[in-house]
């Protein structure tokens, strides 16, 4: 494997660390949104509050991951790329600074009024950053950068779809939240999102497979003779996770669902492949000096050895229960002590 | 290799605009998200050592401080890597695989801060005490790895290195650890990091300055005010060294922005200091101002005959804007000044009392020195940013040449977006950190928030 082939695969796995997290966290900002009045929603609400706010922001550093590697290794393609999609890239960027707003005012509980402003513009935001990416995939896709003109079915498809995946996955990892903290009523509500949510993930998945086949004939085939066995595993997967959900397996059905969502995102890298921008431009013509990428490999491995043990060391206290102080206030009287705590320190 | 005078493209303007918009707004987050962390540190491991549970309530107070102005600044953050590329791609499509190295060592060192930020602040309730101040302690030196790459991308802008140009303007012979390495890192980064940790430690201690204006004298009030203002005030004097160096290097490195620094009209020895003033581009000349004879050069080279070029030699490479490098420069520098004192009087007043001190002169001039450093890092900021233009990358690409060619018109609707957007996120994050004051003084009251460890007692579930 070439250096930038390897690049190229780190960056395709920044997509799908932020397809299977950061991706989520939207979803649940979507739930969030629709999760009706203050009084009904209360307890879904403060389900997702305390399920994303720790890990929220390790989830949202893959993106930017993404953008630094790809001006570094790819810098003319990732020129060309903000260019040709300045307006779906702007929109994307509109949703991400609208959640931070809705966040910071979020906090401020002392009136009902800014609380549910600042719920409806985290909620918007939500929707719009996963739509405009997912379109900018979209257009990418179809062969649209340089040449412009990236408002295709396939695009906005590509869009839709990938604010239905969020929605999906985080309905999934929510229904294990309401598992793991004893919540047995809200495990039936986050079911139905997610047999929702994935329903509609599925028929749109089959649109925008009609629609790249109307649009770019060529990745479409590519898709199908080069990606078809991580076609099929993502299926399986995403079938299995519809079944997991009925039980009580939650690391199974969080796993499943991530790695069918995963299986997605690589059936799109192999069909690309080799191409960076399809089918004007190869990885390895688009690629920086051999000095640059194996820096940046170099740099790759350091960021394992360290990001991993502390990513680890969240999500293993996340899910301990280690890292949710406010739970007992906020989630009502409802809650008894959660059962995976284990000592109190004093 | 570039044309003399290229025609200036209408979108320049609203993309200039929006990117020192988005960097002004970022910057008033980066000095919480670089040094609050140590304060924090400092008073919980006081309150572990000791005991002290007023110490304890103020190390968690300010996490939680912290932890907000993180995520409204990584929010903030995220939108300038996109601006990079959506404002500046000409900047990172051709030079972004020789500077690009310290953005994705940023993004590291951001990473781990976010996971350690989260770790710390959420886990004060259920982890042992000690085992949650060790996974605190690596976040300042975190902070200070997201801080060395950023201002080595940065510095490479002002002393672009670890590259060859080839006939056709085509980049060669990449080396991107010269160019982290850069001549002008060691300087911006030294006189960075004290200005943040200066801005965050003066900002946090006139905070509790006013409290203790308005009589709450207390305990609580009293450490809110020594540990902060102790870091203001020993690192102040270290900045005015640090300072004055850094002038000194811009000198030999970037004397066309030395030139708009210190407003030099022409070039010469025996260079007198402008203070303040107009500067007239079509005349090259200053109306008003206070000069005082020789002192620039004495400055720029400890000798009155040291020869300093002027804004004459650069008549197409001018900084466009001379007046406001100029102005920031001598705002930065005199904010610099008044702060010096201010730390000497304190340093002298608390040796003799063991106190914060007294008098009501000194309490006010505390009370403002948080704003005052803010505008000095925004002044700052200005110099290095303002004075380098009319180049992005200095002397090798002029910034027309990496500005988007988005429709001017498109760039300006997104500006105003930004804009109303940032509005609505800084009344956000005062309104939150507002309301974390009113109820942290609530509780105050109650007293039962001086059982930081362990879970929330009772009474407030």
């Amino acid at each position: 494997m070439s250096a930038a082939t390897a690049v190229a695969a780190v960056m395709v796995l920044a997509i799908t660390l932020y397809a299977c997290t950061g991706l989520a966290d939207h979803g649940a900002g979507i739930w969030d949104l629709t999760a009706g009045g203050r009084d009904r929603g209360r307890r879904p609400r403060s389900l997702i509050d305390n399920a994303i706010t720790p890990v929220w922001e390790a989830n949202h550093v893959w993106l930017i991951y993404l953008l630094v590697l790809c001006w570094t290794a790819f810098g003319s393609a990732f020129a060309s790329i903000m260019t040709t999609l300045f307006v779906p890239l702007a929109f994307a960027l509109l949703g991400i600074v609208l959640r931070a707003a809705g966040f910071a005012m979020s906090k401020d509980a002392a009136r009902a009024r800014v609380r549910h402003l600042a719920g409806w513009v985290f909620g918007v935001g939500s929707f719009l950053t996963p739509f405009w990416l997912g379109t900018a995939v979209g257009a990418v896709v179809t062969g649209r950068v340089p040449t412009g003109g990236w408002v295709t079915p396939t695009a906005l498809l590509v869009g839709v779809l990938t604010v239905a995946i969020g929605a999906y996955v985080s309905a999934v990892y929510l229904l294990a939240e309401a598992h793991r903290t004893g919540m047995p009523d809200l495990i039936g509500y986050f079911r139905t999102r997610a047999y929702l949510a994935g329903g509609l993930g599925a028929l749109l998945g089959v649109a925008a497979a009609i629609a790249l086949r109307a649009d770019e004939k060529q990745m479409y085939d590519r898709l199908l003779s080069r990606g078809w066995p991580l076609l099929i595993v993502s299926v399986l997967a995403l079938t299995a996770s519809f079944l997991l959900a009925n039980g009580t397996r939650v690391w199974r059905l969080r796993l499943v669902s991530a790695a069918g969502v995963a299986a997605l995102v690589w059936a799109w890298a192999v069909a690309q492949y080799p191409y960076l921008l399809p089918f004007s431009l190869t990885v390895s013509a688009g690629a920086a000096p051999a000095a640059t990428l194996h820096w940046l490999l170099i740099w790759f491995v350091a960021a394992l050895v360290l990001v991993i043990p502390a990513l680890v060391l969240l999500f293993w206290l996340d899910q301990r229960g280690e890292l949710h102080e406010e739970s007992a206030k906020s989630l009502g009287q409802v809650v008894t002590d959660p059962k995976g705590v284990g000592h109190r320190g004093q | 290799m570039n044309p003399p005078v290229l025609a200036v493209p209408a979108q320049l303007l609203p993309a200039r605009e929006q990117m020192a918009f988005t960097l002004i707004f970022h910057i008033v987050f980066v000095p919480f998200g670089v040094a609050l962390p140590t304060m924090m540190l400092i008073a919980n491991y006081k309150g572990l050592r000791r005991n002290d549970s007023v110490a304890l309530r103020l190390a968690r107070r300010w996490s939680h401080a912290a932890g907000l102005l993180f995520a409204v600044g990584a929010a903030s953050g995220t939108v300038l890597s996109f601006e990079m590329g959506l404002l500046w791609p000409g900047l990172t499509g051709r030079f972004g695989e020789v500077f690009g190295l310290p953005f994705a060592i940023e993004g590291l060192g951001f990473f781990l801060e976010a996971i350690l930020v989260a770790v710390y602040i959420f886990g004060w309730r259920r982890m042992r005490p000690w085992t949650h101040f060790w996974l605190g302690l690596p976040i300042p030196f975190v902070a200070l790895a997201g801080a060395f790459s950023i201002i080595s991308a940065n510095a490479w802008m002002n002393q672009p290195a670890g590259f060859e140009l080839g006939p056709n303007g085509e980049i060669t012979a990449v080396d991107p650890l010269s160019a982290i390495f850069n001549d002008a890192l060691w300087y911006e980064l030294l006189h960075f990091v004290l200005a943040a940790y200066m801005a965050a430690a003066f900002t946090l201690a006139s905070i509790y300055v006013v409290g203790w204006l308005r009589g709450r004298r207390d305990r609580y009030h009293r450490l809110g005010i020594l540990i902060p203002l102790t870091i203001g005030a020993v690192l102040t004097p270290i900045q005015f060294v640090v300072g004055d160096l850094a002038a000194v290097a811009v000198f030999e490195d970037q004397p066309a922005k030395f030139a708009a620094m210190e407003v030099v009209t022409t070039s010469g020895t025996d260079q007198p200091e402008v203070l303040y003033g107009i500067y007239d581009s079509a005349t090259n000349t200053v109306r008003g101002g206070i000069s005082i004879p020789g002192l620039d050069s004495l400055l720029a080279g400890n000798s009155v005959d040291t020869y300093v070029p002027g804004l004459d030699q650069y008549p197409d490479a001018k900084p466009s804007n001379v007046t406001i490098v100029h102005w920031a420069f001598d705002t930065m520098a005199g904010i610099g000044t008044v702060l010096l004192l201010l730390a000497f009087w304190f340093g002298v007043a608390y040796w003799r009392k063991r106190d914060v001190p007294g008098n009501r002169v000194f309490l006010w001039f505390a009370a403002s020195a948080g704003v005052l450093t803010y505008i000095a890092v925004e002044c700052g900021w200005i110099v290095t940013e303002v004075g380098r233009q009319p180049w992005i990358v200095y002397n090798i690409m002029r910034t027309e040449d990496a500005v988007t060619d988005t429709a001017a018109g498109t760039l300006w609707i997104s500006f105003t977006v930004i804009l109303l957007l940032y509005l609505s996120l800084a009344a956000g994050t005062i309104g939150v950190l507002r309301a974390m004051s009113r109820r942290w003084r609530a509780s105050d009251r109650t007293e039962d928030e001086d059982a930081v460890y362990g879970p929330r007692p009772e009474v407030l579930r």
